[in-house]
């Protein structure tokens, strides 16, 4: 079993290739170097190769990770993270499965935040764009100091998104947030205790299900599925032997 | 070389390249390059199951190992339910809550647990669509005879025409919960052209695909107060008398106490086998593929099918270092994106099926037309700034925005600079073999998405993943939720183990492993003391 932490060379290298082609090596200076970095995780100095992610150097470092780690390819928001660089006084936010360390860096993961999600049933809303005052009442109370825009590892404009959600324009928020991975790092430097990540879902689907236009041929070929308008395909690709089967699906390309 | 010196030759021959037609290989070509150079047929990688459901079948030495692995569960186990429901859903990915959704509305009581969050899972990283036959000149037959040809024609004939015909009522559940598919002009779903489709199938969120269904099924979960058990993982699986499947056995992560749940069905929607490494491969795959349900069903008496048989997706990242085995989405090459070797040649129709484009990508990297790097990997360009050439400045960035913002973060710019790229081991084609109501042999127990086999063949065609794991999502959970008005709750056993484990010791099998192997363990041990050494 391979360590997640350590490169390992890919298999395929192992065999013998057909040509050395020095040539076609690629500059990795830091990967020859096998520098080591120190950074701290939360508050504790620890050695670790430069470069690699910052999950990895949790892995590194010999601690157990299960709250943090999800997909591990930018996309779950598991694995929200603190971080600062050396010297540097700004406290910034990433993916930690993205991000890699560097020394001097101080790291810390983001704890589960308490944030409210409001429960609504979706498909039955009367008047969504009002609905979102009952849901979200602090939505509207927005104070402009656009924390959640700057805390935002997708680097998605939250602030100007809970504002076009409070104004109605549905359509612009669902577009804005489509990066959101929901890490709900815009959530706890709200000081108006908005969770924008969640009203922005909201008004997602509530612009996909109730001011989306409804295509047309979808039902149409659903309907065509029920008054079985393939079924005569069907009896005959069914009824087929392997051979004819194959050969079939050899005339389609 | 410097890493732009080494691009120069994909910018040189890139218009000569455009006004290439490279044709498919024929279909005697397509099985020696196979063959060959594909994973699939590395003889040693490979060994026989010892005992169990697939005596004799062949699978790759880490899930045969695992298969055979022992229970975490000693006989004697105190069974006393912590928690009893009609439905329990195991794995909170796509599959997982369309079981419990679909459940759910039936009117049964559903838990779902899962061993990290909800919604942590392959599904929300699916990025090049869902394929569904919804354009007027596409029919769920044409899909049906894709399917099957992309599958090496050993798809379970039932399974697919259920999923194919199922897909438009999908599509259409989808989009009354919110969401957010492309569009055309008209309003109709806009179809994009996927790889080995003879038509353009693929329904997509610009390259956010599975994250939109995601989100939107984890609220959908979340406000249907469907009751959650996260970071539980399951370790084993109940059974009565008749070896019926009864309930579920789980370890807390967080307070390592076991959590015992009686069911009246079960259905398994834990996903794929990535973070076993196979052949030392990277993973496309999330934190916790590391196929528990396999382990589960099989001691269960499941019969497994196509176990022998993984998808390698053609474009995993090969650098930078911290990106890789990280999915470059297919989406690219559907757009148009060519495969260049060092030498600034195409060697592969780009949009032939990701067996046969992974394959021929290891064929020109053994025979010495790979970019190499100092770490010690090797790989081909995926030509993406050609996207921005054909069809205009800003293509990359506003179809593929997932992406450009992912290979930013390391200085990269994909639209000005080719990908370096090598196959990543993606997907687990086969699982427990299911009938068309996503139950296996073992009476009660469902498997549902990518943990389950048959629907897919010896490969599975890009698309119809999250096309899957809703449709036998749904299915499984309406089938338990039916069930479960006129069954009584079976006793709580693991006497299903007292066979298995002697199975086990009759051929030697009592070395150690146990399983499910719940997260890969990739946290670094303590070195070796000077004094112990």
């Amino acid at each position: 079993m391979r360590d997640g932490w350590s490169d390992l060379p890919a298999r395929c290298t192992k065999r013998k290739m057909a040509q050395e082609d020095k040539e076609n090596v690629i500059d990795q200076p830091e990967v020859l170097r096998h520098k080591m970095v120190t950074i701290e995780i939360a508050g504790k100095k620890y050695e670790v190769p430069e470069g690699i992610t910052i999950i990895k150097a949790l892995w590194y470092s010999g601690q157990e990770v299960v709250r943090g780690a999800g997909c591990l390819g930018g996309f779950c928001g598991a694995c929200a993270a603190y971080y600062r660089t050396k010297d540097d006084p700004k406290v910034r936010t990433c993916l930690a499965c993205q991000m890699a360390v560097q020394d001097g860096m101080s790291i810390t993961m983001m704890p589960p935040f308490p944030a409210r999600k409001a429960t609504y049933d979706i498909q039955t809303l009367k008047d969504p764009k009002q609905d979102l005052f009952n849901l979200y009442p602090e939505a509207p109370l927005c104070r402009n100091c656009n924390a959640c825009t700057e805390a935002c590892p997708q680097k998605i404009d939250v602030r100007e998104g809970v504002w076009k959600a409070v104004f109605g324009d549905f359509k612009s928020v669902s577009e804005m947030f489509m990066d959101c991975v929901m890490c709900g790092m815009c959530t706890p430097v709200c000081i108006a205790d908005i969770a924008p990540n969640l009203v922005a879902l909201y008004v997602s689907r509530a612009q996909g299900a109730h001011f989306t236009e409804k295509p047309l041929g979808l039902d149409t070929r659903i309907k065509e599925i029920q008054d079985g308008r393939f079924n005569d395909e069907w009896t005959k690709i069914l009824k087929m032997t392997e051979k004819e089967l194959a050969d079939h699906c050899a005339t389609v390309k | 070389m410097d890493i732009h010196a080494l691009q120069q030759i994909v910018h040189q021959t890139r218009d000569a390249r455009r006004k290439q037609t490279l044709p498919k290989f024929s279909p005697a070509d397509r099985d020696q390059l196979i063959h060959k150079y594909h994973p699939d047929f590395r003889e040693r990688a490979y060994r026989p199951i010892r005992f169990g459901p697939n005596d004799g079948d062949k699978t790759v030495l880490e899930l045969a190992t695992l298969l055979e692995g022992d229970s975490p569960i000693a006989d004697g186990f105190d069974l006393t339910a912590d928690h009893t429901t009609d439905v329990l859903v195991v794995g909170g990915g796509g599959a997982g809550c369309a079981a419990a959704l679909h459940a759910h509305a039936a009117g049964a009581k559903v838990i779902l647990a899962t061993k990290l969050r909800l919604g942590d899972s392959n599904s929300v990283m699916a990025q090049g669509g869902m394929q569904i036959s919804v354009a007027p000149e596409d029919s769920p037959v044409t899909h049906f005879v894709d399917t099957l040809k992309g599958g090496h024609m050993q798809n379970d004939h039932q399974l697919l025409k259920v999923m194919v015909e199922e897909g438009p009522s999908i599509a259409k559940w989808l989009l009354s919960l919110g969401v957010l598919f492309d569009r055309d002009a008209d309003g109709n779903l806009h179809v994009k052209k996927g790889g080995g489709s003879s038509k353009p199938r693929l329904l997509t969120c610009s390259d956010y695909t599975g994250l939109e269904i995601m989100r939107v099924l984890k609220d959908e979960v979340l406000n249907q107060n469907i009751q959650l058990l996260e970071f539980c993982a399951a370790v084993e699986l109940t059974s009565d008398e008749k070896g019926n499947c009864t309930g579920a056995i789980f370890k807390d992560l967080d307070n390592h106490r076991h959590v015992v749940v009686a069911a009246k069905s079960v259905i398994l929607a834990t996903g794929g086998i990535g973070r076993l490494h196979i052949q030392g491969f990277p993973t496309s795959n999330h934190y916790g593929a590391t196929g528990d349900g396999l382990c589960l069903a099989y001691r269960m008496g499941a019969k497994l099918m196509h176990i022998d048989t993984f998808q390698y997706h053609p474009s995993g990242a090969v650098y930078p270092e911290q990106l890789i085995g990280a999915l470059v989405t297919e989406g690219i090459r559907s757009e148009g994106g060519h495969l260049v070797n060092a030498k600034g040649e195409r060697f592969v129709n780009e949009l032939d099926t990701r067996d046969v484009v992974s394959s021929s990508i290891i064929r020109e990297c053994e025979e010495g037309r790979g970019i190499r790097t100092m770490s010690g990997r090797i790989g081909v360009w995926l030509d993406t700034p050609l996207l921005d050439a054909e069809h205009g400045p800003g293509t990359v960035e506003k179809h593929f925005p997932a992406m450009m913002l992912q290979f930013e973060r390391f200085g990269i710019d994909i639209s000005k600079d080719p990908v370096l790229i090598y196959p990543t081991l993606h997907y687990q084609n086969g699982g427990v073999k299911i009938d068309t109501n996503s139950e296996t042999n073992v009476k009660h127990l469902f498997v549902a998405g990518e943990a389950s086999g048959g629907l897919h063949g010896r490969n599975r065609l890009m698309g119809n993943s999250l096309l899957d794991l809703m449709v036998f999502g749904r299915r499984s959970g309406l089938t338990a939720a039916a069930r479960a008005a006129t069954m009584p709750q079976g006793k709580l056993t693991v006497g299903h183990l007292k066979g298995f484990r002697a199975e086990a010791k009759k051929h030697g099998s009592a070395g150690g492993v146990v399983s499910p192997m719940i997260l890969p363990p990739y946290t670094r041990k303590e070195p070796e003391r000077m004094a112990n050494s």
